[in-house]
């Protein structure tokens, strides 16, 4: 009678269809630490029953091929980026188990910002880290964590902290934020060391699992024909030498430090909601069908019969200083043309977001469907101060309507060619309760004059707006108090 | 306003205005896209913005990434599993993620970029412009492949065509991108939204963490050169179907015009009106408005050259998209280029002036338009 003590774990496939040769070998030089840590994750994954779920992102560098070897869903990711890959996977699928697999070129050289922030995020991931000191793939050049005076083929006289820095301790740098719930360093190279890395290699894993967040395991790992040493040599050097820079040990692991409590940030779901019906979108975005009423205004459009020809589809310029409120007027403007039942558009002047700046903006009120957007040549210009005016005045077609702040503007360039309307809009604002609200002042006075506008259009944008009922009937209030200008004609 | 676009007869909502770029992100949600994951920059931060207070609320994913380059491996994670998702960038964000559009195109995985084009090279400046048209149009990244191209004019196609853009990215298995401008992204129109949010299709190639997709794989390297010349070959063969079928473009009175204008996204607009003004002013002008950058209506700007006098193309860049014009006209007729950059959009009186003053310069004009009729 015999039983089976050992035996090949499922989720490591028996013969490797993946990969070109012979099937039955795996493509890692004797010696090579890869194999053993995939063993280690393949029994994992048996033990903890979760083949089905893993989803193993397989890095640039040697282990490219991890697919080869694992029974499991597998994404390959470019050199660096696995943890990005893994956080959007891990949040697509939250109850998947994702495991990035990184060597220390891909995780610490190329891949440091992305480690970094994954890391820092909590994300709910198990990151394998296999740390042997030096680039195997493609061909032993320096790795972040190569020792010093280690002699690679891109530091020929050994690694010099003067010219290529110190190696880059992983564990140690990841273990100053607060989110990572396990961080771990362990040696591959005797049987004891082995087994260690086994039992943290499982626990990142189970980590996850459980939801407990970002869970990495470093593992420093031999490369004989990289390091040009025999596999025997190699595995001493691990315990001997390496673990001199890089001491194993527990550097974070939220039981023994955190009182039991995970400290990720993230809950089990990676901080994703409840799932919602397709059928509730619609409302979230707060689409309305479109008989809806709009804003309490009727849809129908505003009568223009009384508006003269020239004021008709007017092209307008708004400008003055930031913080005039000029975007304001001219959106202002634009959603009261569309529940007029005009075409409109809207373009702003953007800029970096600077002390100092000036605005302004194009808006389009037309019977047809607008053209373009930009305002070349303009039908009615708001200036809020002397700069605007001078700038945009030449824009102004002939006989155009130029409205002005007069007390701001005491003293205006030549405006005969068109109809200026200079009205104190900021001192009536003044009066009105506030002077940001001169440009509700101008407005008011041009639909007086022009009436390309029923006051209940203005109404129904403000509304549209969801300012404060104060702010509200203030913008009404300066509005009025425009309308009340007396425009000379 | 575009039959192209109003092809499936979507029930739509009633207008709202909005920015381009907010538009972008209702339109990707009812598309089905689920996450977001993108870095602010200007002229495209109201996307994030936008995607930040809506994503969440539609049980979907945001993440403000540390990097572009973080943000588009975040799509090849999202996508690789089987989710709709997208990310939103300018000129230089846009360029750090072209390794990752180029990893993705090669693993064959959906996903929407948006691009608000600003100014460049380097930093340039932050005023609108065409001048990616060659990195967008023309791959990018390294390797042989393509990325699906579209350009809206309007917020509404803002909308639009970031939802065709998932449609279409779903269908060829490739990343899309929408190629704004920063005067597409910041202006605000009214904008209508379909009213039933759409079902993405299956994808039985994602790797979901589900026992039906455990033998799946996601990947861009095949080291076997035949293997590889083959996996290439496939997908130049995909790219041919979508040069066959998918050329979507716009005209505007060219049945009778003497001068064919072409240009796309903003300046689209500008030569709307300039066709206005021209006919104004006697001149028989039309416009060509390419929807699809990639594939390019070709075929179609072929056949205007033989009919017009000449072809006038119109970008913000020093000339990217009139390249692909002169390709397909093969000296058919004349292609004058007109090109402002540097944040500067020329007006509709520019362009009509421009077209006046080459008309008068080509003294031999009337006799080609006789030999061609």
């Amino acid at each position: 009678m015999s039983r089976m003590l050992l035996e090949r774990p499922r989720s490591f496939y028996p013969v490797f269809t993946r990969k070109e040769g012979d099937p039955t070998v795996t493509h890692y030089c004797p010696g090579c630490g890869h194999g053993i840590v995939h063993k280690y994750v393949a029994e994992a994954i048996d033990d903890f029953g979760i083949a089905d779920r893993v989803i193993f992102v397989n890095p640039v560098g040697c282990s490219v091929f991890a697919y080869y070897y694992l029974d499991v869903g597998h994404i390959q990711a470019a050199h660096g980026r696995a943890p990005a890959v893994a956080t959007a996977a891990k949040r697509a699928r939250p109850d998947s188990i994702v495991i990035c697999y990184q060597g220390d070129g891909d995780l610490a050289a190329i891949g440091g910002n992305e480690i970094l922030h994954a890391a820092n995020r909590g994300e709910n991931l198990t990151v394998l880290f296999i740390n042997n000191a030096i680039y195997g793939m493609t061909g032993g050049q320096m790795a972040p964590t190569t020792l010093l005076g280690q002699v690679t083929t891109t530091t020929p006289l050994g690694r010099s902290a003067a010219t290529d820095g110190y190696p880059v301790r992983v564990c140690e740098l990841l273990g100053s934020l607060s989110a990572p719930a396990s961080l771990a360093r362990v040696a591959l190279g005797d049987a004891k060391r082995d087994m260690a890395a086994r039992k943290a290699i499982r626990r990142a894993i189970r980590n996850q699992i459980e939801g407990k967040g970002f869970s990495l395991v470093e593992i420093l790992s031999p490369c004989p024909v990289g390091w040009k040493q025999t596999p025997a040599d190699a595995a001493k050097h691990v315990l001997a030498t390496m673990t001199k820079t890089f001491p194993p040990g527990v550097v974070k692991d939220f039981p023994a430090q955190e009182g039991g409590a995970a400290p990720s940030p993230q809950d089990a779901a990676g901080g994703r909601r409840p799932p919602v019906p397709r059928e509730a979108i619609p409302e979230i975005l707060g689409l309305q069908s479109p008989a809806t009423v709009d804003h309490g205004m009727e849809t129908k459009p505003w009568s223009r019969l009384g508006i003269e020809p020239r004021f008709l589809d007017p092209r307008i310029k708004a400008a003055g200083f930031g913080g005039q409120g000029v975007l304001f007027l001219g959106t202002l403007l634009a959603e009261a043309g569309r529940l007029a039942g005009w075409s409109v558009s809207w373009l702003p002047s953007y800029g970096p977001e600077m002390r100092g700046g000036t605005a302004h903006c194009h808006v389009i009120l037309s019977r047809a469907p607008v053209d373009s957007p930009l305002v070349s040549r303009a039908s009615v210009l708001f200036a809020f101060n002397r700069p605007s005016l001078d700038r945009f005045l030449p824009d102004v077609r002939d006989g155009g309507l130029v409205i002005f702040d007069s007390g701001l503007v005491p003293d205006p360039p030549d405006l005969s060619r068109v109809e200026a309307i200079g009205l104190p809009a900021t001192a009536i604002a003044g009066k009105a309760g506030s002077v940001k609200v001169a440009n509700l002042v101008a407005l008011g006075a041009y639909i007086e004059r022009t009436r390309v506008l029923p006051e209940a259009a203005v109404v129904g944008a403000l509304a549209a707006k969801g300012l404060s009922s104060q702010v509200a009937d203030l913008n009404l209030e300066a509005l009025r108090a425009g309308m009340r200008f007396r425009c000379a004609p | 306003m575009n039959p192209t676009l109003s092809e499936n007869g979507d029930r739509r909502s009633q207008e709202r205005l909005m920015k381009g770029n907010e538009a972008a992100i209702y339109g990707a949600l009812m598309a089905g896209c689920r996450s977001f994951y993108g870095y602010p920059i200007t002229p495209a931060s109201e996307l994030a913005e936008t995607a930040a207070r809506l994503f969440p609320a539609c049980g979907g994913t945001f993440l403000q990434a540390e990097s572009e380059v973080a943000a588009i491996n975040m799509l090849y994670g999202a996508s690789s599993a089987g989710e709709r998702t997208m990310t939103a960038s300018s000129g230089p964000g846009i360029s750090l993620m072209m390794e990752g559009v180029s990893y993705a195109a090669g693993a064959e995985l959906p996903m929407v970029i948006v691009n608000v084009m600003r100014g460049g090279p380097g930093l340039g400046n932050i005023g609108p412009e065409q001048g990616d048209y060659f990195q967008a149009v023309k791959g990018g990244g390294h390797g042989c492949y393509r990325s699906l191209v579209l350009a809206p004019d309007s917020p509404q196609e803002m909308a639009d065509l970031t939802a065709l853009a998932f449609e279409l990215s779903d269908q060829y298995r490739n990343p899309a991108l929408v190629l704004a401008d920063g005067f597409v992204g910041q202006m605000m129109e009214p904008v209508s939204l379909p009213l039933a949010a759409r079902v993405p299709p299956p994808r039985p190639w994602a790797v979901t963490g589900l026992p039906a997709t455990r033998r799946n794989l996601i990947t861009s390297i095949h080291l076997d050169h035949d293997v590889l010349e083959s996996h290439v070959r496939q997908l130049h063969v995909k790219y041919e179907r979508a040069r066959r079928r998918e050329v979507r473009y716009e005209e505007y009175a060219v049945a009778d015009a003497r001068v064919v204008l072409i240009g796309y996204g903003i300046v689209s607009r500008v030569l709307r009106r300039a066709v206005g003004l021209c006919r104004a002013a006697g001149i028989k002008a039309g416009l060509l408005r390419p929807i699809t950058l990639w594939p390019f209506p070709s075929q179609r700007i072929a056949e205007l050259a033989r009919g017009a006098a000449r072809l006038m193309v119109v970008e913000l860049s020093t000339g990217q998209m009139v390249e692909d014009v002169r390709l397909a006209v093969a000296e058919r007729c004349p292609v004058d280029f007109l090109g402002r950059w540097g944040g500067n959009v020329p007006s509709s009186e520019e362009v009509v002036d421009s077209i006046v003053q080459r008309m008068r310069e080509r003294t031999g004009d009337e006799e080609h338009v006789a030999h061609v009729a």
